[in-house]
């Protein structure tokens, strides 16, 4: 079931305006390419059509046709990887530093696969055990890691904005790996490739994210990315854990730069008919800073469970970036249920990464 | 007798109520008249043919640094940059390393002052350490030369410990200044929290933290029947709130800054204008200030009480910082902005696009801060023209155009979000004490 693009929404975030200051026309202008994402699915544009950026620090500028192109690399690389000796050539000579401030398993394992089945040389470092225990200030880090000689630096971070400083103060490329609560967007591709495989084209497709959306980088790439992929996209979380900005009545909505997406704090209401579901992990420190009165309060309300599948289309997918709270935001039989594509997740997750790298690096000489 | 005339100018002192085409003679170092049929004979001259001639603007929110943070300002640095500025008294805030909190620190600023290039008015203290948890020697420190007290930097958390500060205070007719915000609201927000935050995932601050402040200090200030002074307000609530004080007779009085009268929440992502790079987000640190830059709906509600005089005086807020302070992610980014010598050219804007007349952004440079702190007690016809008046003057050209190069700064501090922007409205030339203490090359005198 394809819904009209133009259908009535009950909260547009960003509802179309006459008075815009220039620079978020443009933005506009981009996004308003949504709308062809099955057009250009269709066709399958050849990885080479259209990818001019340095940098990948977030999905908020990318049109329809720019994630395809990403997506239906991944594709490639993913036959790339079900070969018996999973090595390409393809980055021979470069250089591939892992910069992470912050813990991380899927994210960096996966960068740095990515790395080495395209031949790269691929070099971690970590804030813990690095010369940044010592005090040494991010850019400092950052010119240390541009004389080594890096070709792109993968930057994760607890600060969000910190890719985008690293990106304006260096020669190399800069690929997000997760800022603050700001982006995380290979998180968002890998989605993005997750939810095509399942549900095939997003046009219309109703996909409900549920939880810590406020602190969520995953859940502000994935509004860019599926929005843009036309896909109808429903928050759902307790009000302390929503971001704000979210209401058109306020005096300044319509200069708002933000996602169109729908807000509904009912997860048995928002969950009804949902093509796929997010659920969010819950960090702990949330009810002592006052967020929430429980854990148990937060599972009765928000945790993504059988019950409540069973008012989403049948088979849809459920989602979860990692790591999993089981029985918080997750209950144990829908994680190991047959509709998580939680590991396939991951797995999709090397392949992305791979054809991110690629398309940054592939025309260059080492 | 050291004779000095200004002449030809528009001589604009809202004190008085002069707005008229005269000239100004300033005799050793005191304004002796004004008027179109001077007695100048062995007389200096200034030409002012065009200009418009003000009392010296006097700031009374700047963050100094000196003593402790010489490597973010110095006395001298800050009042160079005060004068270029159109500054001829700054009242300096006590956040200082060590705190002002006792006589020597006050006694320390007043002679480093001595050699600087305008006025410096120290403010003291509330609480010893600006802890908050016990008074500093108040009446001492007025004694020593403060001439008003404040936390800045940080609010007078404890409502009581407010009004004994106020009370004890009164002692020495002098007022206390409160830093507006609600920590527990505010609770580590580095930005205005709206959708700008949201867009850019950072930790906002929400209005409230501020309003609730302000809605506690006039019920305190209320009670206590004495004046209070709220520095930097930045939302329409809380202008709505220093409004019905107002009606109500209530002696508080408010300070805006030039930043909170212009510039949104918005150029935190996306900049000031289209000249910028916005190919990706700003994350721009140098917009990063407390209280934050708010949304356009707040700065119309400033502009507009700031019209009507429901907000006293324009304060700069001017505070620098170092460079690597700045060149880092934004939840590290020292909050603050280096305001002095932008503070005219950004205030114009409001004359340019009709927001305010140019009479009234004046008065609130010169007479409105002097009166909301009572600063003529300690200098007498401070921020005005008046015959007797020391010789503090600026000459203003309200269209010429210039454009912002931090780098010439003189302040150490180079942190400022109008880097390249072009402000129509400049200080010509600054006297203080009938002294030329700026000028531009084309001044002769």
């Amino acid at each position: 079931m394809v819904k009209n693009a133009s259908s009535p929404r009950t909260t547009r975030v960003a509802p179309s305006s006459q008075k815009r200051p220039a620079q978020l026309t443009e933005r506009r202008a981009k996004t308003e390419g949504r709308s062809n994402a099955a057009d250009i699915s269709a066709e399958r544009l050849s990885p080479d059509a259209t990818w001019q950026r340095r940098h990948l620090l977030d999905l908020d500028d990318f049109s329809a046709a720019e994630l395809v192109v990403v997506l239906d690399t991944a594709g490639a690389m993913k036959e790339v990887l079900a070969r018996d000796v999973p090595r390409v050539p393809a980055l021979r000579g470069k250089t591939i530093v892992t910069l992470f401030y912050e813990a991380s398993t899927r994210t960096r394992a996966s960068f740095e696969l990515a790395g080495k089945v395209l031949g790269a040389d691929v070099i971690n470092v970590s804030a813990a055990g690095s010369s940044v225990q010592k005090g040494e200030a991010l850019l400092d880090t950052i010119r240390t890691i541009q004389a080594i000689g890096a070709d792109v630096c993968i930057l994760r971070h607890h600060s969000s904005g910190a890719p985008y400083l690293a990106a304006r103060e260096s020669s190399f490329r800069v690929v997000n790996a997760g800022d603050g609560g700001h982006a995380h967007p290979t998180q968002a591709l890998l989605d993005a490739y997750t939810l095509r495989s399942q549900l095939g084209d997003l046009r219309g497709r109703k996909i409900v994210i549920v939880g810590d959306i406020a602190h969520s980088r995953v859940a502000r790439s994935n509004m860019w990315s599926l929005t843009a992929l036309g896909a109808e996209v429903v928050l759902c979380g307790p009000p302390t854990l929503l971001p704000p900005g979210l209401n058109d009545a306020a005096p300044d909505a319509e200069e708002r730069d933000l996602p169109p997406v729908r807000v509904e704090h009912d997860l048995d209401i928002a969950i009804e008919d949902a093509d796929a579901v997010m659920a969010l992990r819950l960090q702990r420190e949330r009810q002592s800073g006052g967020l929430l009165p429980s854990l148990r309060e937060y599972a009765r309300l928000y945790q993504v469970n059988g019950e409540r599948m069973a008012k989403a289309k049948p088979d849809a997918p459920v989602l979860h970036p990692g790591p999993i709270n089981e029985g918080v935001e997750i209950s144990t039989e829908v994680a190991h249920g047959s509709r998580s594509v939680v590991e396939e997740q991951v797995a999709n997750g090397v392949a992305v990464r791979m054809a991110v790298l690629y398309l940054l690096l592939r025309g260059e000489q080492p | 007798m050291n004779k000095l005339l200004i002449r030809g100018g528009r001589v604009l002192d809202p004190a008085q109520g002069v707005d008229e085409g005269a000239d100004v003679l300033i005799v050793d170092g005191q304004v002796a008249a004004i008027g179109g049929d001077l007695d100048v004979a062995n007389t200096e001259v200034i030409d002012a043919n065009g200009l418009v001639v003000s009392p010296g603007f006097v700031d009374i929110h700047t963050h100094l640094r000196d003593p402790g943070q010489e490597y973010k300002e110095t006395i001298a640095t800050g009042t160079e940059a005060a004068a270029r500025g159109g500054f001829t008294t700054v009242c300096c805030m006590p956040n200082t390393e060590p705190a002002i909190d006792t006589r020597a620190t006050v006694e320390y600023v007043l002679r480093t002052a001595m050699s600087g290039h305008v006025r410096v008015l120290p403010i003291g203290c509330v609480s010893r350490g600006r802890e908050g948890h016990e008074l500093a020697e108040l009446a001492d420190l007025a004694d020593a030369g403060c001439v008003a007290f404040s936390d800045d930097g940080s609010p007078v958390a404890d409502g009581a410990l407010l009004r004994h500060a106020m009370e004890f205070a009164s002692i020495s007719g002098l007022k206390v200044i409160d830093h507006c915000e609600d920590l527990a609201i505010s609770d580590g927000g580095v930005m205005h929290e709206g959708w700008v935050s949201t867009r850019l995932g950072l930790r906002g601050q929400s209005a409230a933290a501020e309003e609730t402040a302000v809605a506690r200090d006039i019920a305190v200030a209320a009670e206590a029947g004495l004046p209070l002074h709220l520095a930097h307000i930045s939302t329409r609530a809380s202008t709505d709130l220093v409004r019905a004080a107002k009606q109500r007779g209530l002696p508080v009085t408010a300070e805006v800054t030039p930043h909170h009268l212009t510039l949104t929440h918005n150029v935190v992502a996306f900049g000031e204008n289209g000249n910028r790079d916005n190919d990706t987000l700003l994350y721009d640190t140098n917009t990063k200030v407390n209280p934050p830059l708010r949304s356009a709906d707040d700065v119309a509600a400033c502009v507009e009480a700031l019209r009507e005089g429901v907000i006293d005086a324009i304060a700069t807020d001017h505070a620098p910082h170092a460079d690597y302070e700045k060149a880092c992610e934004f939840d590290e980014a020292a909050f603050g902005i280096s305001g002095l010598e932008t503070a005219f050219g950004l205030c114009m804007t409001l004359v340019h696009s009709g927001a305010l007349e140019l009479p009234t952004l004046i008065e609130r440079l010169t007479a409105g801060p002097v009166r909301a702190l009572g600063l003529q007690r300690s200098v007498p016809n401070l921020g005005s023209l008046v015959e007797g008046a020391h010789g503090d003057v600026v000459l203003l050209d309200p269209a010429a155009e210039w454009t912002v190069e931090p780098e010439r700064f003189a302040s150490k501090g180079k942190n400022t979000p109008l880097a390249c922007r072009t402000l129509k409205g400049k200080i010509v030339a600054t006297l203080y004490n009938g002294k030329v203490v700026w000028s531009e090359e084309r001044v002769e005198v």
